[in-house]
């Protein structure tokens, strides 16, 4: 849908150089550049490194979910031919810091073989060194653990739920406005129901995987991250050595969808166990343990109660989540949340509570919050328009929030409304009937259409980021992003080009390790505008030190034009009253005897933006579900998505993104869930014989549109991000859709056929 | 992972040599074995390779016009093999709607026979399971049994067969011929797997230790039904995933009656699950809906869950049952459809476009 992104932009940024434009290279569909490099098997993923002298090492995974190891057969282990070493509580070398500690709140607490207690199965509780992989796998077997094993908390029934005032990080976990109860008498339509999603793991297509080696003090690491460079200061911490002491390389990560962020155990583990033998030491998780120590989507039970009035507004809107977490650590699931921004109410109220079980710590998952809020809150509000005998999307503009339902705040940026026309319009949605089971395709099978609405917030962190412009005219940009298969080597490289102002052959752009500037995180769906930033800032601050040097060169067809008169492109500099006059990069660089010029630059949103807007990325999604009525089988047959998020740095790559969000709601709605044994905790189902996620039969038509929009708020390149908002609002999307094909309302996920068998 | 010894005999009598050794397992596609010896499931202490011996990768018609598939025939060789499709199309049908392109260019047909149930107590050497370790017990009790059996279960064992291939096989009435070192047997595919029984007995392939599996033998008398059969299967995903259930339909139709009629099921017990009540129900029956009906009836009339969370699928296997003969009976298609077994796959003549295609009616 190129024809739909706003042609380059005619906007002269207001960031503190007026030499450089966005809208040359960004903004154009390029095809992703490591493409060729990956489909080849040239691209090397950090278990493709192979140091000289590495060592293969494999943690083991509890097999209970409480209680305590009460031996481990290290004799036998280190008896297998090729076993080197084995860690164990007894024998684990000391760390500098307590990995249940929590020197900030964000700070998750890590299994890193602290004692012998059991707190989730897959937790890791011993580790075994070896010359190859086998011998190491073999060795972890031959420890054959004993337990002295306490009876699992896997449920509400005998899990601890308790009071909390933080859900997600660092979000208050209570927002009240209005008078929810005094909304819900007056209305004139009550909904009121319950919603459950179940534990999901990210199970990206790489799973965790680290090669570690000391050198002295330094601590070289090839692992996939989401933080090349801020991940360096919480690896050193553990080891009591400065953070430029470590090194992470982290050039292609395959997924990691907030999995990839943190510190996790077995990373420790794989860094001690290098330091125990004085050999680099490769560790790759098994499937299976991508199940417990890295992180998960908490299960949620959520209750929503809709008040609408009789014109179908809402007079209230109450959404609570009781979210899962584990029995040592506090990270909740910030479901409610997402009720905060979506539509008008003038009475409101979000609200969590915590269960403990003996789970591993969750954590961020693609949308965490936003995706299992948002669907119950479009399920809900699906079953307020029926209340109300309104169509879905008539209900959802009728309470379409103006202003920030949350903060009263005006939006940044809101085209939601041309989100739900264009999405509606390329669906096909009007004429839809009222009623469920009205349609039915040539083949008898029931035909449904539901819709939702998308939201995600547009965050910004903080990123730093380093432009040259070398005496060939050639331009280099440094920053330490990740590319994890969103595209942000491509993406992020045209920002660099255009802040250069040179074309895109002309770029070398150096991503994905810790010694290059900070690129900050990639997450939250903020990676793009925040490295993006200070990609764009970095090369408009080297244009302006050549410019100055251009102007004051009496020898220059620029000389005497004020410092703003001037404007770079191409790989020139050009005199913005007179255009024909005009020098390259290099004749400027030659003439002063320069070998190069380097500007810096930061990104992070703008305090004063952020206090009077709210900022968030808009969509909406449409779904058509077929039922075949007797087996109840069910398949999405079409999903068309049209979002609103600022700019589109590169329309092929965002669109790739929202419709991999949108593949996701569909394995979320249908798919993904955990099994647990009621009794060990253990979970049953992990591998992707019996984790499903969709296939391609799953998916045969998704469309993602993009819809224009022009955000002068959210950041000075208008860029506002697209890496998760595709999951929200499909979810309920398909739910209404199978309602409206069945009649039945699904309300717990994700949805089993015997749901709809009857 | 265990240390091993590999041997690669040359021969089919060397292999059963090799085979006969106490710690012994055959290698042929390896998309089985490798998982499990992965997982700690399997340890043997000997890997017989027979992947590359010669004489059991062909397919051949017999003189009683039998098709005899040997038993390193890859699935997707006998998916597109014109003889079995001609013959047997429900048999290249389930073989299709089964695993990804990738596992059928590398599983065998001899493999898929000896294929581990999916139970994933019995995939975790943690847990206790009588068919991993006879005598042990049995954790899927108490656990997650929603994909257990409903037929054929004992206290020892509910877990279910998960092949495709076997269903139409057995509803065919093939037979496995089997090597030994004291010489050959042949037993019929839907009674290769026993039941499970008393006392921690799980059952198991009727293969004793050093056999291997040469073929796998449909009778000339499969084809009367090639007009008229057809394999549905049921799952959460539209693909690459195991039955929930299917069933095998094979009939015989002549003016108006059924002649002949052949129908298993899959996913209900520890082996597929062949209908002789429902064939005979059907024999000389109109082939209607009730008739259809009163067969998956009789199909199901022993059926019981093993578990409250498998319940449906008595219903559920009962309504699959009657699609699959309902299906059969309009005719085998002259395509295999692009979505083997679905019950997405077009059953009309015009292929049904992505676009909204429907006509709004009131039900």
């Amino acid at each position: 849908m190129t024809d739909m992104i706003e042609p380059v932009s005619p906007d002269t940024l207001a960031n503190g150089s007026a030499h450089v434009r966005l809208g040359s290279n960004a903004g154009q569909p390029l095809t992703r550049a490591d493409g060729r490099l990956k489909v080849t098997g040239r691209a090397t993923f950090a278990a493709d490194n192979r140091p000289d002298g590495m060592l293969y090492a494999v943690y083991v995974s509890a097999t209970i979910a409480r209680g305590r190891v009460t031996h481990l057969d290290v004799d036998a282990a280190k008896a297998h031919p090729g076993v080197v070493e084995v860690m164990t509580p007894a024998n684990r070398p000391p760390l500098a810091r307590d990995p249940d500690a929590k020197p900030h709140p964000f700070a998750l607490k890590v299994d890193a073989l602290q004692n012998d207690r059991v707190r989730y199965a897959g937790q890791p509780i011993a580790l075994v060194i070896a010359e190859t992989l086998e011998a190491a796998a073999e060795g972890a077997v031959l420890l054959a653990p004993a337990y002295a094993a306490e009876p699992a908390r896997m449920d509400e029934a005998t899990g601890e739920i308790f009071a909390t005032e933080i859900a997600g990080f660092g979000n208050p976990a209570l927002f009240e406005k209005g008078d929810v109860e005094a909304g819900l008498a007056a209305a004139a339509r009550r909904v009121e129901a319950r919603y459950t999603t179940p534990a999901q793991y990210h199970n990206a297509m790489e799973p965790h995987a680290i090669v570690a080696a000391w050198e002295g003090d330094r601590l070289i690491l090839d692992m996939p991250t989401q933080a090349p460079a801020l991940s360096t200061a919480e690896f050193a911490s553990f080891f009591g050595i400065p953070p430029q002491n470590v090194l992470v390389r982290s050039p292609f990560i395959g997924g990691g969808f907030g999995s990839k962020a943190f510190a996790t155990g077995p990373y420790l583990l794989a860094m001690l166990a290098a330091r125990m033998v004085g050999r680099p030491v490769k560790m790759v998780h098994r499937r299976d343990q991508q199940f417990g120590p890295v992180g998960h989507r908490g299960a949620t039970r959520q209750t929503l109660r809709l008040g609408a009035a009789a014109d179908g507004r809402l007079t209230a809107l109450d959404h609570t989540a009781l979210s899962t977490t584990s029995s040592f650590d506090d990270f909740l699931e910030p479901a409610a949340n997402a009720s905060h921004n979506m539509y008008a109410s003038p009475a409101m109220r979000m609200a969590h509570q915590g269960l403990r079980n003996d789970v591993g710590t969750p954590g961020a998952m693609r949308a965490p919050g936003e995706a299992t809020g948002s669907a119950a809150l479009e399920c809900a509000m699906d079953e307020a328009a029926e209340a109300c005998g309104m169509d879905p999307l008539a209900f959802r503009l009728a309470n379409y929030a103006e202003t920030d339902p949350q903060t009263g705040r005006p939006f940044s940026s809101k085209a939601l409304r041309e989100c739900y026309t264009a999405a509606a319009e390329r669906f096909g949605w009007s004429g839809r009937p009222l009623a469920p089971r009205q349609m039915r395709d040539d083949e008898g099978r029931l035909v449904g259409w539901g819709m939702g609405s998308a939201l995600f917030p547009c965050p910004m962190f903080e990123a730093e980021a380093r432009a040259t412009i070398h005496a060939d005219g050639t331009g280099t940009v440094e920053i330490s992003a990740s590319e994890m298969g969103q595209g942000a080597l491509t993406a992020l490289a045209q920002i660099a080009a255009d802040g250069l102002g040179i074309d895109g052959d002309r770029l070398d752009f150096r991503s994905g390790d810790s010694s290059l500037p900070n690129g900050g995180i990639a997450g939250g769906s903020g990676h793009t505008a925040t490295a993006g930033s200070a990609i764009f800032t970095a090369g408009a601050d080297a244009v302006r030190r050549l410019a100055e040097i251009a102007v004051a060169d009496e020898a220059s067809p620029l000389f005497g034009a004020s410092n703003s008169g001037v404007e770079a492109r191409g790989g020139r500099l050009h005199r913005v009253d007179d255009p024909s006059r005009s020098e390259t990069y290099a004749a400027i660089l030659s003439r002063a005897g320069l070998s190069s010029v380097t500007g810096e630059g930061k990104g992070a949103r703008d305090p004063a933006a952020a206090e009077s807007r709210a900022m968030f990325s808009h969509g909406a999604v449409f779904a058509e579900v077929t039922v075949d009525p007797d087996l109840a089988q069910i398949r999405v047959t079409r999903l068309v998505g049209a979002f609103a998020a600022g700019r589109i740095v590169n329309p092929r790559l965002a669109t790739s993104q929202l419709t991999g969000g949108m593949i996701w709601g569909i394995g979320f709605a249908l798919h993904e869930e955990t099994v647990y044994d009621p009794r060990t905790g253990r979970p049953m189902n992990a591998d992707f014989a019996g984790y499903h996620v969709p296939v391609n039969a799953d998916v045969p038509s998704v469309e993602a549109l993009l819809v224009e929009e022009t955000d002068r708020h959210v950041n000075a390149l208008g860029i506002k991000g697209v890496g998760e908002i595709g999951i929200t609002g499909t979810v309920g999307a398909i739910a209404n859709a199978l309602w409206h094909a069945t009649g039945v309302r699904v309300r717990d996920f994700p949805v089993k056929m015997e749901t709809l068998l009857g | 992972m265990n240390l091993f010894d590999y041997v690669r005999p040359a021969t089919l009598g060397e292999a059963l040599g090799a085979a006969a050794h106490p710690g012994a397992a055959v290698l042929a596609g390896g998309t089985n074995l490798v998982d499990l010896m992965k997982a700690g499931v399997a340890r043997p202490e000997r890997i017989v390779d027979i992947s590359r011996l010669p004489g059991l990768s062909e397919i051949e018609t017999l003189e009683d016009g039998a098709i005899r598939i040997g038993a390193l025939v890859g699935n997707a060789a006998l998916a597109r093999h014109p003889a079995v499709k001609a013959a047997a199309p429900a048999v290249a049908e389930a073989v299709l709607a089964g695993a990804s392109a990738q596992l059928r260019n590398k599983a065998s047909v001899g493999g898929n026979l000896l294929q581990a149930t999916r139970c994933a107590y019995f995939g975790d050497p943690a847990s206790a399971c009588n068919r991993r370790v006879p005598g042990s017990g049995c954790d899927a009790k108490g656990g997650d049994r929603r994909g257990h059996a409903v037929l054929g279960w004992s206290d020892a064992c509910s877990a279910t067969n998960p092949s495709d291939l076997l269903v139409p096989l057995a509803a065919l009435g093939a037979v496995v011929e089997i090597a030994g070192q004291d010489g050959t047997r042949e037993v019929p595919v839907a009674e290769f797997h026993t039941l499970p029984g008393a006392d921690g007995d799980a059952g198991g392939p009727q293969l004793r230790h050093g056999e291997i599996v040469t073929a796998v033998r449909l009778p000339a008398d499969a084809a009367r039904f090639a007009a008229a059969s057809r394999y549905v299967k049921v799952r959460e995903r539209t693909s690459f995933a195991f039955a929930l259930v299917s069933a095998a339909a094979a009939l015989d139709i002549e003016d108006g009656t059924i002649r002949a009629a052949r129908l298993a099921l899959g996913g209900v017990a520890a082996r597929p699950w062949r209908a002789a009540e429902a064939e005979a129900a059907l024999t000389g029956k109109a082939p209607d809906a009730a008739a259809f009906q009163a067969a998956a009836e009789a199909a199901m009339a022993q059926a019981r869950p093993s578990a409250e969370d498998n319940a449906f699928k008595i219903a559920l296997a009962l309504r699959v049952a009657v699609r699959a003969l309902t299906l059969a009976a309009k005719g085998t298609p002259e395509r295999m459809p692009a979505l083997p077994a679905s019950v997405f796959a077009p059953t009309l003549s015009a292929p049904s476009p992505s676009a909204p295609s429907f006509q709004g009616t009131a039900r």
